[in-house]
């Protein structure tokens, strides 16, 4: 039998129906697996050992007792990223201001996951409140990439992201504000979704930027993620912006799109994302990427959207701002960190101190970037400025959707960076979104599939594939189809390609 | 050029509740000065007459049927408190000595 690890999701539920591998089985090999190999990779801060086995063994009693499988996902294991609130578990955001937080809630994409039967293994690293392109910001310390240790695993999902690679769960979670699904997905070999915003539930998903968060699924295939898709979407009364509209028909796209068959499909090539700045060989994986769907019969056009220059400008100004006002609730008094309450300072003394010591650089450089573009007398410059960027971005997408069914673009300009390299220049940090932003100020969907390895580094390089708002489904199918042309033309699966990680005893 | 000096740095960390050393202030008054003059590009669109977007999903009041709920217990909402007494939150003197 193939190796537990390395089977899909899809194939491992359909094994734990058929009784030819129990849950429990299935859940100790990935437990063992973290055990084996997460001191190199650092993709958990958290293992929740006893309750991921009592899970697995519900599903086992299930099939045992010919009961039909709480979802298509039953008995799967998956890591959940570490901003999502799950009881009996802490949910620290990759903070010191949250260590060993344990939250008196589940968050509800964590009630639809537990409900379906998928099996959650623990909490992954990500950038402190989801604020980094690197998962270096993480109070935590670094994840590093399982296609080499020495490089990062994009951000901030980047536990989720490395966990997938190195076969420690096949099924993640991820939260995307400005690409942090789909840019760790990209660097990783692995897919990531962003579905559109409103239709995955935000209740318990602490928030960093409330406009553009969209929590969404990470897996090694597009038909798992579209599986995971399913599980985690739909409408929610505990969010006031969650969309009562019935869940995209993603899973049929995928399996669909796997015929191989784009006849018909118009894919527009936003032409902005491309020339300096892009690493050749990701400009090249991707060029191949688009000469792929070509050959499947999709027609393919290039369409100009001027206003995404504007985006990264934009987003760097709303987030922060949103984020300013989100974190200044991390005050010391409630909940989480307090720091000099010794009786002689006051309450606005132990909170400036306790936010001092609680949050790490990038955050604090945020808050007060936000606090500046909110001030008065900046207000209408660039908080104002940036909401109108966001109206022209919108009109971008309408008219290119009213010319082609989806876009596409290199998900983020070069392969991983190596760790420490852009630590100290935060701009350039910033740059590895510029593909991914857009789409989380439209709210319209957008994924990552894996389109080969860089030709100068060997590694992995991610096509991004924009639907619009509700039509995520789109994306999936044309992702299906370029997967499924991409394994045959290459001998197999991408991630398969990744290095043997050394095994600890 | 828009540029944001020192002193504005540490004023904002002071709105903000952020205390930040002498050693913060010189490398965020740096790094923040270069991320402003980044982002100003957004200034090219300030004089046109385009209406903003603060939300992908145009928001309309989202109300709910007023039903009893249970909430937190206090035992729970205390849980997590930094430090709580005779069942409420503990908090530092919120008046300064001279109040």
């Amino acid at each position: 039998m193939t190796e537990i690890i390395r089977l899909t999701a899809a194939e491992i539920a359909a094994k734990v129906q058929a009784r030819e591998v129990s849950a429990v089985e299935v859940a100790q090999a990935h437990l063992d697996r973290i055990g084996a190999v997460d001191q190199a990779v650092h993709a958990f801060l958290h293992v929740d050992t006893e309750r991921a086995l009592q899970a697995a063994k519900a599903v086992d009693e299930d099939v045992a007792a010919g009961r039909p499988a709480a979802s298509p996902l039953a008995g799967v294991p998956l890591a959940l990223k570490d901003v999502l609130t799950m009881q009996g578990a802490p949910t620290t955001c990759g903070s010191k201001t949250l260590e060993g937080w344990q939250p008196p809630y589940d968050a509800t994409v964590t009630t639809r996951l537990l409900a379906a039967g998928v099996v959650i293994l623990g909490k992954t690293n990500m950038d402190e409140f989801a604020m980094g392109s690197s998962t270096e910001n993480s109070a935590f310390g670094p994840t590093r990439n399982p296609w080499d240790l020495d490089r990062i695993p994009g951000g901030s999902g980047g536990g989720s992201s490395a966990a997938l690679a190195a076969f420690e769960a096949p099924l993640a979670i991820g939260t995307d504000t400005g690409g942090s699904i789909r840019q760790p997905g990209s660097v990783t070999g692995t897919v990531g979704v962003k579905p559109t915003y409103g239709t995955v539930s935000r209740y318990g998903l602490v928030a960093f930027s409330s406009s553009l968060d969209q929590a969404g699924p990470c897996a090694r295939t597009v038909l798992d993620a579209a599986l995971l898709h399913e599980v985690i979407a739909g409408h929610d009364p505990l969010d006031s912006t969650s969309i009562d509209t019935p869940v995209p028909p993603v899973v049929a796209a995928a399996r669909e799109g796997a015929n191989g068959d784009l006849s018909g499909v118009r894919v527009g090539v936003v032409t902005q994302f491309a020339g300096d700045g892009y690493q050749p060989g990701v400009s090249a994986a991707f060029d191949a990427a688009v000469a792929q769907l070509r050959d499947l019969g999709a027609e393919i056009v290039e369409v100009s959207c001027p206003s995404f220059d504007l985006a990264l400008p934009a987003y760097y100004l709303i987030a922060p701002s949103e984020a300013s006002s989100n974190l200044a609730r991390f005050d010391a008094m409630r909940y989480g960190l307090r720091i000099g309450d010794d009786g002689t300072h006051s309450a606005e003394e132990v909170m400036s101190l306790t936010r001092a010591a609680g949050f790490g650089a990038e955050v604090k450089r945020r808050i007060i970037l936000g606090t500046y573009a909110l001030s008065a007398g900046y207000y209408d410059a660039y908080y104002g400025s940036a909401q109108k960027v966001r109206t022209l971005i919108m009109r971008d997408f309408e008219a290119a959707f009213a010319k082609v069914d989806v876009l596409v673009s290199p998900t983020t300009p070069t392969t991983a960076f190596k760790i420490g390299e852009r630590a100290d220049d935060p701009m350039a940090m910033y740059k590895a979104d510029l593909c991914t932003i857009p789409s989380n100020l439209a709210g319209n969907a957008a994924l990552s599939v894996p389109c080969g390895l860089s030709e100068d580094d060997g590694l992995p390089v991610g096509l991004q594939i924009m639907s619009p708002a509700l039509q995520d489904h789109r994306g999936y199918r044309v992702a299906a189809a370029y997967e499924a042309a991409r394994d045959a033309a290459q001998g197999g699966p991408l991630i398969h390609r990744v290095p043997e990680l050394e095994v600890a005893h | 050029m828009p540029s944001i000096s020192r002193d504005e740095v540490a004023h904002l960390a002071r709105l903000a509740r952020l205390a930040v050393t002498e050693a913060e202030l010189d490398l965020f008054a740096g790094q923040l000065d270069q991320i402003v003059q980044a982002v100003a590009q957004v200034g090219q669109v300030a004089d046109q007459d385009i209406p903003p977007t603060s939300h992908a999903v145009p928001l309309t009041n989202v109300f709910r049927r007023d039903l009893v709920r249970p909430g937190l217990t206090q035992q729970q909402a205390l849980a997590a408190a930094p430090a709580a007494e005779d069942g409420r939150f503990r908090v530092p003197r919120i008046l300064g000595e001279e109040a």
